[in-house]
């Protein structure tokens, strides 16, 4: 087991469908400050929060441009969190289950996302000083 | 690292996915070496049923050929050694406690599963 407090993130939700999904991010968030070893499993329609082909958009609902909307993009944040990771001296490594990816077709993924499968899952759990699943709920 | 897996939601998406998706995440994590079980609680209980039958489904010209079968799936991890349990509480109030279940499925009683819980290093709630 790395030296560094590892923790491990199995996510589920899809983009946009559930605060769930932001919640994550807090979390990660939190321990990437903390210069914490960060593995996600991407699980399901959460394989979609690294798709690399979300883009912003205006909302005239608002009346605001797309720039002055800034859309939230969870790719975005995703790589920001990567980053913040490695400035704090840990690191983020996020594996999107590849059958998900697949039947989604979601296999532009943004850089520093892997391939994996639920074995991943489980060797990075066991590497892990603490796992949270955060499931799909009805 | 001894595992369970509790899965609550029940029939989510499984005719898209032909299958529960955490009952298939725990066939392919159990074939990548580990020490896992399943407890299935709320509807999800409703997996340790017999005679589910998911056959039929039809858009137009596009039949489904391939449809669910959460009890051979079930079945199937019992027969790799994964233990399944199903709260039985949870059976009860779904009017479930007299169906029969599939064959090795352990009813568990809710004033037990605190000591059950005691028995994993990791408890994964699905």
């Amino acid at each position: 087991m790395d030296s560094k407090t590892t923790l491990t993130f199995a996510l589920m939700d899809a983009p946009y469908e559930s605060a769930r999904s932001t919640t994550a991010l807090r979390l990660l968030s939190i321990a990437a400050r903390r210069g914490y070893v960060l593995q996600v499993f991407a699980y399901e329609g959460a394989v979609m929060q690294t798709f690399a082909l979300q883009r912003a958009h205006a909302n005239t609902v608002h009346g605001r441009s797309a720039e002055e909307e800034n859309h939230f993009l969870p790719k975005d944040a995703i790589a920001a969190l990567s980053d913040e990771a490695a400035r704090h001296g840990g690191r983020l490594d996020w594996v999107n289950c590849g059958l998900c990816v697949d039947e989604r077709g979601a296999g532009e993924a943004i850089a520093g996302v892997r391939r994996g499968s639920p074995a991943d899952f489980w060797k990075m759990a066991d590497a892990s000083h603490n796992t949270l699943v955060i499931p799909t709920r009805d | 690292m001894k595992t369970l897996n509790i899965i609550a939601s029940a029939y989510r998406a499984t005719v898209e996915e032909q299958d529960d998706t955490i009952v298939w995440l725990t066939h392919a994590i159990k074939g990548a070496g580990a020490d896992i079980d399943v407890l299935l609680r709320g509807n999800a209980v409703n997996y340790a049923v017999r005679g589910q039958n998911a056959e039929g489904l039809a858009f137009g010209a596009w039949t489904q050929t391939q449809p669910p079968h959460i009890e051979h799936d079930i079945a199937s991890l019992l027969s790799k050694g994964v233990t399944v349990h199903v709260l039985a509480d949870d059976l009860q109030r779904r009017g479930l406690e007299d169906t029969p279940l599939i064959d090795g499925v352990q009813r568990l009683p809710s004033d037990a599963l605190a000591a059950c819980l005691s028995g994993y290093d990791c408890v994964w709630h699905w």
